[in-house]
């Protein structure tokens, strides 16, 4: 029963490593964007939240309805002040850029939150829990993530599959010349892209503080673990994302059951396991 | 620029890099008009294309179309402006289904007769294999989809470079047959062909390219076969 609790545990993670994954995927996938600073902005959502919800005194969820509006600002002002004038042929500028992004991120909420654990306090939400049959429980919170998670990713496959826009942005990962004959502005479409991705990761971010305590030098980890989903789950498929948050979340909870210091070895162990078994991931690029 | 012309060039020069591709080329093309551009490989003609449709950078004052100076405006501005291209290659996206394709033709809603019904009406076979992926096709099929995709943004001018490529000459009739239809309900082509033949017979007027520069222009009906040849080969 511990198992089975602790594998529960694990898919709900998983949820929250989706969320991390599906923005990184985006990027990845419009425009060959490897985004270093990703992990950062992830914790700089949190950050934002904390803000407001110290200042405005509401619900880390309520402030959603603001985190989620600047970080897409965010977003796309980055891509267009900052990203876009590195794109070329050559990956290496894109790449230098975001890891300055990264570096420049880190080192200002450290100057302004310093170098103390933060946590978001989310109420009754963080310790609510749902009675299963067999004596089990899980987290509400948990459920939510798992759940909002699976909502984004509907969202975004609608978007990719069923617009006008989502046509767009998979012309350009196709082939970006010939996307412009077809009258798509590509500097625009890139902004919007990571727009988009920083709508994502401002939920991630938020669900990362009310679950664990922050500090601005966990976006590199919380990078690694995006990467590691989307590897897993296998490059251009979303809900292959999803399954490979599962995963990973899988791992690490059963690392945590058998020494809580395994969690995160459990967790890279598994990736590189898979990665050098099935380097492809699980599932196809989704057409 | 006279009001009949729908595109001018004037001493269109391109550059890839440092290395000169296009030296002073005059062109023109009115409305209704169909063109061919002929020459050897290298010579210029895929960039001429490139640089009227924005890909390769340009002279403000070097290009009109409508009348307005369109030389240096970015691609999908001028797209909206109404030129639209069937590249060389075909370049359908590999990620998207044969209506897809189609679909994100006509990104720029552009205002005209052609939509989805109209594309699959000249090309009846692209609607039977709609929900194909784009690559499944056969280049004939291919080729057709790029010129639907084309059309989808209701261009006043099309631009179609080395559509016969790799194709098989009834293959290459039937789609010249086609586009003798997109032309008759009011879309002005340039064609750049690397079949002599085939381009004589499908235009009004002729431009030979050669080294990047204008070796011969003129009516079909008034130019020789040593004269072209000529022109072509330098010889």
């Amino acid at each position: 029963m511990d198992l089975v609790s602790a594998v529960l545990d694990g898919i709900l993670l998983g949820g929250l490593y989706a969320l991390f994954g599906a923005g990184l995927s985006l990027i990845f996938g419009v425009m060959r964007l490897v985004n270093i600073a990703h992990g950062d902005l992830i914790v700089l959502s949190a950050f934002i939240a904390l803000v407001l919800t110290a200042h405005l005194g509401v619900h880390p969820l309520v402030s959603l309805v603001l985190v989620v509006p600047l970080m897409t600002l965010l977003g796309y002002g980055l891509q267009r002040g900052v990203f876009n004038r590195t794109l070329g042929d050559d990956i290496l500028p894109p790449l230098l850029a975001s890891f300055g992004v990264s570096v420049f991120l880190q080192n200002a909420l450290l100057k302004i939150f310093s170098a103390d654990s933060q946590r978001l306090h989310a109420g009754n939400l963080e310790t609510l829990r749902v009675d299963l049959p067999g004596g089990m429980a899980v987290g509400v919170l948990p459920c939510l993530m798992f759940f909002v998670a699976v909502f984004v990713i509907c969202g975004l496959q609608l978007l990719l599959y069923h617009t006008q826009l989502g046509r767009a942005f998979r012309s350009i990962s196709d082939d970006q010349e010939t996307a412009q004959l077809m009258g798509i502005n590509n500097a625009h479409l890139f902004g919007l892209a990571m727009a988009l991705s920083l709508a994502i990761v401002s939920i991630a971010g938020v669900f990362l503080g009310i679950r664990t305590n922050f500090d601005p030098s966990i976006g590199p980890t919380r990078l690694i673990f995006a990467f590691e989903a989307i590897i897993i789950g296998g490059l251009g498929n979303l809900w292959g994302t999803l399954v490979g948050g599962v995963i990973l979340g899988v791992a690490q909870t059963l690392g945590a059951r058998i020494n809580p210091g395994y969690q995160i070895l459990a967790g890279h162990i598994v990736f590189l396991t898979i990665l050098t078994l099935r380097p492809q991931g699980f599932f196809q690029r989704t057409r | 620029m006279t009001q009949s012309n729908l595109l001018e060039t004037r001493r269109l020069v391109a550059f890839y890099g440092d290395f000169q591709a296009l030296f002073g080329i005059d062109f023109r093309i009115e409305r209704d008009e169909t063109v061919a551009m002929i020459g050897s490989n290298g010579a210029g003609k895929s960039t001429f294309l490139k640089s009227i449709i924005g890909l390769v950078r340009a002279e403000a004052e070097a290009i009109y179309f409508d009348g307005e100076a369109i030389g240096g405006d970015s691609a999908y501005r001028i797209v909206s402006r109404g030129v639209s291209m069937v590249p060389e290659g075909r370049r359908l996206f590999p990620s998207l289904s044969v209506e897809e394709n189609l679909s994100i033709g006509a990104y720029s809603k552009r205002k005209g007769p052609w939509n989805l019904e109209a594309v699959y009406t000249i090309f009846p076979m692209l609607k039977e294999r709609r929900r194909a992926a784009a690559m499944a096709l056969s280049g004939g099929q291919q080729q057709m989809a790029a010129i639907g995709r084309a059309l989808m943004a209701n261009p006043k001018l099309l631009l179609c470079d080395e559509i016969s490529l790799g194709l098989a000459p009834v293959i290459i009739k039937e789609i010249y047959a086609h586009l003798e239809r997109v032309s008759a309900n009011g879309t002005s082509l340039i064609v750049v062909e690397q079949d002599i033949k085939q381009a004589l017979a499908i235009a009004d007027r002729v431009y030979c390219l050669r080294e990047g520069r204008v070796a011969l222009e003129g009516r079909p009906s008034d130019l020789t076969r040593e004269q072209i040849t000529e022109a072509y080969f330098g010889i």
